[in-house]
């Protein structure tokens, strides 16, 4: 295998796309800079458009760059795609097989076009069928499947031939709430169980949060912030400690502004809200500050942003309020 | 040699796909047997026509049908492949390490099998209408039918793969079939054409492929016209695959 320990899985260079259109050159990637370790998850967060699949594309070799280079699991892009190929799976966001086939046809055609003998290529198939709750869907036909499993198998058709690597666009878009936790316990798995490296998009605040170790915010085709999801949390906004202090509220702002680590104080109808950098080292001392100046707290909160608070700052709007601009890339 | 390998696997993954619905395989039919019922027996009087070519009608009129099918039959298959890229199904094969090449010959074996099988039916049932021709004959005519098979069927992948849209093919294929179809002598013998028509119709390949045809099934072996067609649906079949396999890496890799 390529790719070992300290060498990143995928590293980005500069890497960019342009479209030519009627209306003139779109930049949908404007030259990205990032790396992913191994047995990471890292992931993509942005609205529609922002980029995402199209760096992704351009990552498993779909789509050819028009700036910049990467190395994707220790193969250079441009230089030897099909050894990137090899050593990847690749989800695409819009579904990956024939509603006519049965789930064990594509599983297995998919493993043998890695290169796989029947046999080994059979194994796998119902190894990984097992791994995400698809065992006894081998001889059915695809299209009579769920929305649920047939995400499932298209997960499973990019992990078939056991990738150390596998970019996952939007693997869980239309998926109903419970759908949605299982495919995640799937995807954590992958990387505790099998060792695998996850690249994954998402447009979803709470996705990006619960599966990954490290986020990249891409918003226009640039990345705007990158960081664990604590770290984008209190590095953007900081977290906020909510003194409930009754009429006392004016003089605690006087006590608490100015501190050391405190942002910002704001008295607010029978509290203080205090903006500090972490909030579970921060809120103690100010609490004795309290105290000490004889205010009596009758109660003490501390509020996490959550990452759209995280995206607005950052982008100047919401990850929710964004048009639809581009869906799938004409290619 | 691995591409060979990855052809015959999406080939007979294929041909699984084809075989869960083989009403379409037996549909296609329908329209040549019905020419052979409804049109066949229009050509018997014509028989003594000055320039009508020798042998029976029916040995003039099926190599005719059996070019027909050839063509109508596979013309259309970049339909299927704008479905299958709907679907991700190709998009999902071009992240393999898969030869590219491969993954257009899979399919275009497929689709050769299949007319072979509809040919080899439709020269059945022509049988039971009155057809008589030697083996060797019928077994060129099947040669030549797969031949132009491979290559309307790479050109169609090739069409469906660039254009993406049915709308686009569907038009792009209106405007090919017609000429094609008046201009070949597949219905009526172009022998019989005046000298202008005639000469048009040399310029068109299929039109070589229809006289070696005829040739191969009256048996006559000595002519030319079977080396001729053969030579046409070869050349066609070779360029069809060259522009496929040339559009399957252009707009796959």
């Amino acid at each position: 295998m390529a790719a070992q320990t300290n060498q990143p899985m995928v590293e980005a260079r500069g890497l960019g796309r342009t479209f030519r259109t009627r209306t003139g050159d779109v930049e949908a990637v404007a030259g990205v800079d990032f790396a992913v370790q191994a047995r990471e998850v890292v992931g993509f967060l942005g609205p529609n458009g922002a980029g995402k699949t199209t760096t992704q594309r351009m990552l498993s070799t779909l789509l050819a760059p028009t700036s910049g280079e990467a190395t994707v699991a220790g193969c250079d892009l441009r230089r030897n795609p099909v050894g990137v190929r090899r050593r990847i799976g690749y989800v695409a966001q819009g579904g990956s097989t024939n509603p006519n086939a049965l789930c064990d046809e594509e599983l297995v055609l998919q493993a043998q076009l890695y290169g796989l003998g029947a046999e080994e290529a059979g194994r796998r198939a119902a190894d990984i069928c097992a791994r995400l709750d698809l065992a006894d869907l081998g001889a059915r036909q695809i299209k009579t499947l769920s929305g649920g499993q047939r995400r499932r198998l298209d997960v499973a058709l990019g992990l078939v031939h056991g990738p150390g690597l596998v970019f996952l666009d939007e693997p869980s878009t239309g998926l109903d709430p419970q759908s949605r936790a299982n495919l995640w316990t799937h995807i954590r798995g992958l990387r505790d169980e099998l060792g695998t490296t996850v690249f994954l998009t998402t447009h979803y605040l709470d996705e990006a949060d619960a599966l990954c170790d490290r986020i990249l915010i891409i918003d226009h085709g640039r990345i705007v912030a990158e960081g664990t999801p604590d770290q984008l949390k209190r590095r953007i906004s900081g977290d906020l400690v909510i003194f409930t202090v009754g009429p006392e509220a004016e003089r605690a702002r006087g006590v608490l502004a100015g501190r050391p680590g405190v942002r910002e104080a704001v008295p607010h109808d029978g509290t203080v809200r205090v903006t500090v950098e972490r909030g579970e080292e921060g809120a103690l001392p100010l609490m004795r500050a309290l105290d000490a100046a004889g205010i009596p707290v009758a109660s003490m909160q501390i509020a996490r942003p959550t990452l759209d608070d995280v995206f607005l700052t950052l982008t100047g709007h919401s990850l929710r309020d964004q048009p639809a601009a581009e869906g799938r890339r004409p290619s | 040699m691995s591409a060979w390998r990855e052809a015959r696997l999406v080939f007979r993954q294929q041909l699984r796909l084809s075989w869960r619905q083989p009403v379409w395989a037996v549909l296609a039919l329908i329209q040549p047997l019905l020419y052979l019922a409804l049109f066949g027996p229009l050509l018997r009087p014509l028989t003594h026509t000055p320039g009508f070519p020798p042998g029976s009608s029916w040995s003039v009129f099926v190599p005719g049908l059996l070019i027909q099918l050839a063509m109508f039959g596979t013309m259309f298959v970049g339909f299927g492949l704008i479905a299958e890229m709907r679907y991700g199904v190709v998009e999902r094969m071009r992240v393999t390490p898969a030869s590219r090449m491969a993954l257009l010959m899979g399919r275009v074996m497929r689709d050769a099998v299949v007319l072979v099988g509809q040919a080899v039916l439709l020269i059945a049932i022509a049988t039971v209408f009155g057809l008589r021709a030697p083996l060797l004959g019928l077994a060129a005519v099947l040669v030549i039918v797969l031949l132009l098979g491979i290559s309307l069927s790479s050109f169609s992948y090739a069409a469906g793969l660039k254009l993406r849209s049915e709308d686009a093919l569907a038009q792009l294929l209106n405007s090919l079939a017609v000429p094609l179809l008046l201009r070949s002598g597949i219905l009526l013998p172009m022998s019989l054409a005046p000298r202008w028509l005639y000469l048009l119709s040399r310029l068109n390949p299929f039109s070589h492929v229809v006289d070696g045809a005829r040739a191969a099934v009256r048996g006559d072996f000595g002519s030319g016209s079977i080396a001729v067609g053969f030579i046409a649906a070869l050349g066609l079949a070779i360029a069809g695959v060259a522009v496929g396999t040339r559009t399957f890496h252009r707009e796959t890799n």
